[in-house]
């Protein structure tokens, strides 16, 4: 075998003017672990799109195991060995595990015999990798570290050496994520290599024997992971110091601003998503609330922000109820000085097709400073977007640019300009940072804290739990629709880890 | 032999032959829909082949070109919707109401232009039609009680085109569930995503969907001209194509129940037309145009009432764009 798995000479790739890959050399060594990092935009996907043939580079040179070689589908890749783990997950949600782990590699036109040879197949991975799973589970069944270990499955099944992960961490527990770099050490133990992609430093730190640091479409750095510090590593990613953990005083809460009591919500397929949470939070504190994604915290925003209703409990917002099991209307409790800034910007956050200076006040359109009787004011609105913008270093400068033109950081603090700058009384705020590159991640963090500094209650979720550590004064952790616990913004990431897996308070304590 | 047994078997009979152009019809955008293409030119798709279908027949005197005809212009229609839909991911809705458009209209026009006849088809006869096939001892067996009689008189006595519908509901949920084809296809209208990096092209998996279609709905329109019917006349799917997408929706894209909901709404067209003109029970006489019209109210009572949450194909309706 060769020394190398993968080697990449001089790729260049453009889109249109923008360069997403610049003069990509990378030698990837056989058996290693190799990461790569960069922020959002830096162009790890395109790269790793092009070893698995989605795009085709504009120049430069591929090299699988010494020889060069063309990319120009899928197909290509996986008969050259290289599998690829998608960040989303490539599965078919109403098969069963069987069913996608041979689409595509069937091998005959009836699936009877197939279906038997597969599975005799992923009994010996199973036993190789230490990969369990029921072969006959529907996917849509499985918790999501399951479903990841069917894209890893399948990989193998399709006789991958070379695995690429995309950010395979994201939607995991700390004790899925655990697990999954036991199965990348025993991947790497068998002489396949493992290429993973991620934004998390520790992650790189822990699992990877080498990395590279891509910035602005370019390699910046390729190091060994034993000789580089994280704080290294941030620097070269960003191209300046970042602080990776945010400064903060001391709390001084005050009066309890909102109040969340007894509330269940139950979906549209009848489950209790949301199940006898109480909680306050009080002026001057930031509340974090960690969990895995889908243990019911999305549910717990909307209905505290007026999209969802609840079927029992109440909510008061400074000692006025909110009409949770009724009509409660995010237009009045804006006005009642509750601010959100929902999970998911894309759908409830911004109309992306408008230009920016229209988005910067949807909500709030209605507010006399924007009128000139019943109609718009524009000349205001665009001066007042122009000033946010510049607050808030929105780039590119440019109110009457489309929003969907600018990048996910910066979208995001066109909706926290948007909030914020109504000086609301509490925030509601759900994945702050989701999309959003170090560099603007640290501004959002800053100004969440200047939130609560200057007395303004913050309900922060995320399932970063890097983020909710850093920013809490207070944490709690929902496990399947219940607050399973409370612990102070010193909590370990063990314990609340723990806690986020469903494991008794208690226990956890211990 | 009772009156009432006889009048029950003869309801079924029609219900049977109500429901093939609809079963046909519904397998043919379960193909369609299940591989992530919603296409509501059933209809139009239906009608242009029951006029090419007619048309053939009446000029080369021959059923089976008639059906061949029927067939390439229905397959035809569906690869210009493949071509606007998958190729150049247009509006699937606005091209299906577009091929109902262009159907409507052209065939009555080419039926004009070449028969002269008030846009209808000559009618056509003896081998010109798919006349029923007597089955096996269905004479003898007349004579024994009851089964002997459902055999011969239910049974026995239909067109090819009948038995084929029936063996294409069997045939369709092999397909699917027993083939490497099949789980691409319901795959694709899944996660096309899932597909595409799996290796297999999204674009010609569709395509080979929607050539499936087509080749259905050739069977619904030339069984509607050249068997049920004696030639081709103005409008005569009647909106049979949007029944059978409420069927398909009915049985949640799945082959056997669409078998069953097709012959549910062939029995209520069964029935309306045998309680026309004669009174019913308690109500007394029940205008004509009410009794036409059950068909279509039980179709929206069924569906809104009865059918639960019907869950369709994740990626339907949506073009599959590669992500960046």
């Amino acid at each position: 075998m060769s020394e190398s798995a993968i080697e990449l000479v001089g790729i260049n790739k453009s889109f249109g003017s923008v360069r997403a890959n610049k003069d990509i050399d990378l030698n990837i060594k056989s058996g290693t672990i190799h990461g790569i990092v960069g922020e959002n935009g830096a162009g790890k996907s395109t790269l790793m799109s092009i070893l698995y043939g989605f795009y085709q580079a504009d120049s430069g040179e591929i090299r699988v195991g010494g020889k060069k070689v063309a990319i120009a589908s899928s197909n290509d890749a996986i008969a050259l060995g290289i599998g690829m783990v998608h960040q989303h997950f490539m599965l078919v949600q109403n098969f069963t595990v069987l069913e996608n782990i041979i689409l595509g590699a069937e091998g005959e036109a009836l699936l009877n015999s197939s279906i038997s040879k597969a599975r005799s197949e992923l009994r010996r991975l199973e036993k190789e990798y230490g990969l369990d799973v029921d072969p006959d589970a529907i996917i849509e069944d499985l918790p999501v570290g399951l479903q990841q270990r069917v894209e890893i499955l399948k990989a193998l099944y399709r006789g991958a050496d070379i695995l690429i992960l995309d950010e395979p961490t994201g939607v995991l527990t700390p004790a899925e994520a655990d697990h999954l770099f036991r199965i990348l050490d025993q991947l790497r133990a068998e002489g396949k290599t493992v290429v993973l992609i991620t934004h998390k430093l520790r992650e790189i730190k822990a699992i990877t024997d080498s990395v590279s640091v891509m910035r602005q479409g370019a390699i910046v750095d390729t190091r060994k992971t034993a000789e580089v510090s994280v704080e290294e590593l941030a620097e070269l990613m960003v191209g300046r110091r970042v602080l990776l953990r945010v400064e903060k005083g001391d709390m001084r809460p005050g009066e309890v601003k909102l109040s969340v009591r007894n509330l269940t919500v139950v979906d549209s397929r009848g489950v209790k998503v949301v199940d006898d949470v109480s909680f306050d939070v009080r002026g001057g504190e930031i509340v974090g609330i960690a969990g895995v994604a889908g243990n019911g915290q999305s549910q717990l925003l909307e209905t505290i922000s007026g999209i969802r209703a609840a079927v029992s409990g109440t909510v008061t917002l400074d000692g006025k109820p909110i009409d949770v099991t009724g009509a409660a209307d995010p237009g009045d409790l804006r006005d009642r000085g509750l601010a959100h800034v929902p999970e998911d910007r894309h759908y409830v956050g911004l109309v992306l097709p408008f230009e920016e200076y229209e988005n910067s006040i949807l909500g709030y359109h209605d507010r006399a400073e924007y009128l000139n009787g019943p109609f718009l004011n524009i000349d205001a609105i665009r001066a007042d977007a122009r000033m946010k913008i510049e607050q808030y270093d929105v780039r590119p400068r440019n109110e009457r640019l489309k929003t969907a033109n600018f990048s996910g950081g910066n979208q995001q603090k066109i909706v926290l300009a948007r909030e914020l700058e109504k000086d609301p009384g509490v925030l509601v705020i759900g994945q702050p940072t989701r999309g959003v590159d170090v560099g603007a991640i640290e501004f959002i963090h800053r100004r969440l804290i200047d939130m609560r500094d200057q007395g303004r209650a913050v309900l922060l979720v995320s399932v970063e739990l890097d983020e909710i550590r850093s920013l809490s004064d207070r944490i709690l952790v929902m496990f399947d629709g219940k607050v399973v616990g409370e612990r102070s913004g010193e909590a370990t990431e063990g314990e609340l880890g723990l806690l986020m897996a469903g494991i008794d308070g208690k226990e956890a304590a211990e | 032999m009772e009156h009432s047994f006889v009048v029950a078997i003869q309801i079924l009979d029609s219900t049977i032959r109500l429901s093939i152009p609809l079963m046909f019809a519904c397998l043919a955008g379960l193909y369609s829909e299940r591989a992530g293409v919603f296409d509501i030119g059933l209809e139009g798709k239906m009608l242009a082949a029951a006029f090419a279908g007619a048309a053939g027949a009446a000029v080369y005197g021959s059923a089976w070109v008639g059906l061949s005809l029927a067939i390439v212009v229905s397959v035809f229609l569906a690869l210009v919707h493949g071509f606007a839909s998958i190729t150049n991911r247009g509006n699937q809705i606005v091209s299906g109401v577009a091929i109902n458009f262009i159907a409507a209209g052209t065939t009555v026009i080419l039926g004009q232009a070449w028969f002269a006849q008030g846009g209808r088809t000559p009618s056509l006869g003896g081998e010109q039609r798919f006349t029923g096939v007597a089955l096996p001892f269905a004479e003898a067996a007349r004579d024994i009680p009851i089964i002997g009689y459902i055999y011969a008189e239910l049974i026995s006595g239909h067109s090819i085109l009948v038995y084929l519908a029936f063996f294409t509901v069997a045939f369709t949920w092999w397909v699917l569930f027993r083939t490497r084809f099949g789980l691409r296809l319901r795959a694709v209208g899944e996660n096309p995503a899932a597909v595409d990096t799996a290796g297999i092209s999204v674009t010609w998996l569709r395509y080979r969907a929607v050539i499936c279609t087509g080749i259905l709905c050739g069977l619904a329109g030339a069984y509607l001209s050249m068997a049920i019917g004696a030639g081709f006349v103005k409008d005569m799917t009647a909106g049979r194509g949007f029944i059978a997408l409420a069927a398909l929706i009915f049985a949640k894209w799945k082959p056997v129940p669409a078998m069953f909901a097709c012959l549910l709404f062939g029995f209520l067209d069964a029935v309306s037309i045998r309680l026309q003109g004669s009174p019913l029970p308690i109500i007394g006489p029940v205008p004509t145009q009410l009794m036409q019209a059950l068909p279509y109210v039980m179709t929206v009572i069924l569906l809104a009432g009865f059918i639960g949450r019907a869950i369709p194909p994740r990626a339907g309706g949506v073009p599959y764009v590669k992500e960046r």
